[in-house]
């Protein structure tokens, strides 16, 4: 394949790789960006999730060639410099990880569900639509919280935008 | 994974050809299922032609009498449509039910019932709404596509184009879900046209994947409500058992979960 082309976190990216890389390898080896984790490699935990175009997908489960001329996020692009995105904040703040290992995915998809619900999103939804996320610590109940927490500061973020 | 070849066609027709060139093409569409079988390395396609970005293969057309669903449109879109939901709000439901957010963003109609697999929702879909499926090729009615596990009336290289629906006059779908992949255990999907037949289609049930069940069409072709099947007895011959659930648990799932949808339809 000729070379792969796609942005990252708002930067052109590009690599001369093999058709059969995976997006997930594609971040982490050629691009160095580890945040995004290989948990399960067979698309149920959830840590690989990162946003192409905006939708939360498993980046494990995806050739590179598929986001060509896609726009990806991944937890390395969410933040404002210095400045944590109110979800990671949320989730510092409410001890929303153990070990940390399923967090960026975590992060990745409750961003996601926020985007689709809105700031006002309920508990029973927030854990309903984890369910592709999972937490080997089962920290899930801080996970909740910092969700619901951040939900409420991205909507008066956006009030305020 | 082994080494492949991957391709972007911008229409049905390079798609087609692209296919015949490969000496083990494959089409792509959400990769839920084709990627991880390439990882195991249970398949390894010469070509993998992705189907999901051609612009033909994706939308949703709503008429008076018929929801048509383009090949590759993602059961995310599907779910989301609010015309589905207002017409055919089973199958919004139904969409809405499959493995997780991040599947639903990628899995589509054709790829499902392409792969036709036993445990799959739409197939039940299709066949209790006597949907046609379209291909490149030809039209099929729901009853002559499934042809058993993980088989169709699918030629080598037919590419499905659309899936038309026929608008119901009540339906809905319930499933037990297992637990841990949201695949169906079991899942009936009861569906009452508009001219009084009714088709009751049951998933994740049979080694055989979807089938109807003609009992239960009788019985709530009769009444069509949940007491209709109160002293209907499945049997268990041909259905699936595993560490999961014993034949005789999914032949009493059948009932429960086709009386639960009759609830939930009417």
């Amino acid at each position: 394949m000729p070379a792969v082309k796609l942005m990252v976190n708002g930067k052109p990216a590009s690599g001369d790789v093999e058709d059969r890389t995976l997006l997930v390898q594609f971040l982490r080896d050629h691009l160095g960006l580890t945040g995004t984790h290989v948990g399960c490699d067979t698309s149920q935990c959830g840590a690989c999730v990162v946003h192409i175009d905006g939708r939360a997908v498993k980046s494990c489960t995806v050739l590179v060639g598929q986001a060509a001329g896609a726009n990806v996020t991944t937890i390395e692009g969410i933040a404002r410099g210095d400045e944590l995105h109110p979800m990671q904040a949320a989730f510092r703040d409410n001890h929303g990880l153990q070990c940390g290992f399923c967090t960026p995915g975590m992060i990745m998809s409750a961003i996601d569900i926020v985007n689709r619900h809105g700031g006002s999103v309920d508990e029973a939804t927030v854990r309903h639509e984890l369910e592709g996320n999972i937490c080997r610590c089962t920290g899930y109940h801080n996970i909740v919280r910092s969700v619901l927490d951040a939900a409420g500061r991205m909507k008066v973020a956006q009030a305020a935008e | 994974m082994y080494a492949t070849t991957y391709h972007r066609p911008s229409s049905v027709e390079e798609a087609a050809s692209l296919f015949t060139k490969g000496t083990d093409a494959r089409y792509l569409a959400g990769g839920h299922t084709l990627i991880p079988v390439m990882k195991q390395r249970l398949a390894a396609p010469s070509d993998v032609i992705d189907l999901a970005k051609i612009p033909s293969l994706v939308g949703i057309d709503v008429s008076a009498d018929a929801v048509t669903i383009k090949g590759a449109t993602t059961y995310y879109d599907i779910a989301n449509n609010a015309q589905v939901r207002k017409v055919i709000s089973a199958l919004s439901n139904l969409t809405s039910t499959i493995g997780d957010p991040a599947v639903r963003y990628r899995g589509t109609i054709g790829g499902s019932i392409a792969n036709n697999d036993p445990a799959a929702d739409l197939p039940a879909a299709v066949v209790a709404l006597n949907a046609s499926v379209t291909t490149n090729k030809r039209s099929i009615a729901a009853d002559d596509f499934f042809k058993g596990l993980f088989s169709t009336a699918l030629d080598d290289g037919e590419i499905i184009t659309a899936v038309t629906f026929p608008i119901p006059a009540q339906a809905a779908y319930a499933k037990f879900p297992h637990p841990a992949s949201r695949f169906a255990l079991t899942g009936v999907f009861v569906a009452k046209t508009k001219a009084g037949d009714v088709r009751a289609a049951v998933t994740g049930a049979s080694q055989n994947g979807v089938m109807r069940v003609a009992a239960i069409e009788q019985a709530l072709k009769a009444n069509w409500s949940p007491s209709a099947l109160d002293n209907l007895r499945i049997p268990d011959d041909g259905l699936t058992a595993d560490i999961h659930g014993s034949a005789a648990y999914r032949a009493n799932l059948i009932k429960v979960m086709a009386q639960r949808a009759v609830t939930a339809a009417s």
